[in-house]
């Protein structure tokens, strides 16, 4: 589980997080919603690390990860998987390596294990026959299952991702949902989805926050959604066609 | 003007906090090491042919030039073996293939950087607990002080080569009296002072590079924009030094 407490992040005079508290609980779907521009990506990359909070808690099991040193942190960042907007694969490395990338970096398994766990996760992913290929030579929706791939090799606690849905077509768009869904069950791990894809969320979606101007304004479930009352997220569903 | 000073050493104190991050938390040495060699083969090898190159015909107009000067002087005609030797031992070896390297090296490790910074490759090294500065940079710097100096080296014999085939051909010189100067006046301290140069110049081509690539915010333009200013600081980086280590070593320089 992760909390937030009470946490803060402005960038000059702008205040892109204020005052924020929220829990993402384990072994389910928490949504991060809201429209552009509204601090999502600021507090996904604050809940990381990529950015610190000006003021505030980040509680991963317990522990403050605001309080932790680089190296206190680096325990943590190895239970956490990213799968970014973009992908982040690393060019310059085959689909294997990549995926294998975290193992060689942070365990001490042979080469032979390597190459079990990576194909594993490959297949997990529903991907065969790829590992040779450099991300330049696979589709879009190829690229996020190797990103998923790669976020689950060292067995995360914690699984981020970050608009897992952009620039795909429907139907892999929906393949993606349904494997972060499975996979989050599976593994009973904390998925953290940054989105403003609705229909994403209506799918899979268990604990929903929603983020406007830098503060939370609703959280729920999907299912108490339509009853909120809440004129801006209401506002952003009917903008969204839900 | 006082804006120019401020943000000259704004830069300045990152280049400096980046380099000290070089050597925080390093990683893996295995995976260091590999990473190393592979940045040899990019750098030291990758540049052999454009060194080369340079280096045959920077030997052979300097022997052209220097020789037309002393065609009728007083001069012994073996001397332009001496000239020719230390001109390009001290000058035109180190200084103009590490300005060559600036461009290829230099805008090829800021755009390498670069672009895994815009496509956050950078930040999924840094999620997983890498310092991606020591990851990614410090193997380049190494590779760079590696070959560069050896590739200076390499540069050196090959420009004096080259001047000695352009005497011939060029009727300035027989290879009897170019090989003859060659001896003469000889100073073992000037290949030491090239290859100083040459140990600096890859440490500022490839730190101040690696730095430009780190600093890309944006996306292809950017990128493109911190390969030209990597290429840019690098080159007058390496002119400045040279005018500091010359002035440093003029002592150890003077018969």
């Amino acid at each position: 589980m992760i909390e937030l407490v009470h946490i803060s992040k402005s960038f000059g005079d702008k205040t892109v997080l204020d005052d924020i508290s929220a829990s993402f609980y384990k072994g389910k779907t928490n949504f991060i919603i809201g429209a552009s521009g509204g601090g999502k990506s600021v507090m996904m990359k604050c809940m990381v690390g990529l950015m610190e909070v000006d003021k505030g808690q980040i509680l991963y099991g317990g522990t403050d990860f605001v309080s932790l040193s680089y190296n206190e942190r680096k325990t943590i960042r190895q239970q956490i998987g990213m799968l970014f907007q973009g992908t982040a694969l690393f060019d310059s490395l085959s689909v294997e390596d990549n995926v294998a990338f975290p193992l060689r970096m942070f365990t001490k398994m042979s080469p032979e294990e390597v190459k079990e766990r990576v194909n594993f996760c490959l297949q997990r992913v529903n991907l065969v026959n790829v590992n040779s290929l450099f991300p330049s030579n696979i589709s879009g929706g190829m690229k996020k299952r190797v990103g998923i791939a790669r976020a689950i090799a060292l067995n995360p606690k914690y699984l981020f991702c970050d608009e897992p849905n952009s620039g795909l077509d429907p139907v892999t768009s929906r393949v993606i949902d349904e494997l972060i869904k499975e996979i989050t069950i599976e593994y009973d791990i904390t998925t953290i989805i940054n989105t403003h894809d609705m229909k994403s969320l209506f799918e899979m979606g268990d604990n929903i926050i929603f983020i406007y101007q830098g503060k939370k304004i609703w959280e729920g479930e999907k299912s108490e959604i339509r009853q909120s009352g809440n004129k801006q997220l209401l506002e952003f569903m009917k903008a969204s066609e839900f | 003007m006082t804006k120019v000073f401020t943000t000259f050493f704004e830069h300045l104190g990152q280049y400096a906090s980046f380099l000290m991050s070089l050597f925080n938390r390093p990683e893996r040495r295995s995976v260091f090491f590999k990473q190393t060699i592979h940045e040899i083969n990019n750098i030291g090898i990758g540049s052999f042919g454009i060194v080369s190159l340079i280096s045959i015909f920077t030997g052979a107009v300097s022997t052209i030039q220097i020789g037309v000067q002393l065609v009728g002087s007083l001069v012994p005609s073996h001397m332009l073996g001496a000239f020719v030797r230390d001109s390009n031992v001290l000058e035109f070896s180190p200084t103009i293939t590490c300005l060559v390297l600036a461009g290829k090296v230099g805008s090829n490790i800021a755009s390498e950087i670069g672009t895994m910074k815009v496509t956050e490759q950078i930040d999924a090294l840094e999620i997983m607990g890498i310092n991606s500065v020591n990851y990614l940079a410090l193997p380049k710097i190494i590779a760079g002080i590696i070959s560069i100096p050896l590739l200076v080296t390499y540069s050196m014999l090959l420009s004096i080569f080259g001047g000695a085939i352009s005497g011939e051909m060029s009727d300035l010189i027989t290879l009897d009296s170019y090989i003859k100067g060659l001896r003469t006046s000889f100073i073992p301290f000037t290949i030491y002072f090239a290859i100083i140069k040459a140990t600096v110049f890859a440490f500022l081509i490839t730190s101040i590079s690696a730095f430009e690539g780190y600093r890309t915010e944006g996306g292809a333009l950017e990128v493109g924009q911190s390969s030209t200013k990597a290429v840019l600081y690098s080159a007058v980086a390496v002119i400045i030094f040279d005018y500091i280590i010359s002035n440093t070593f003029i002592d150890q320089l003077s018969v």
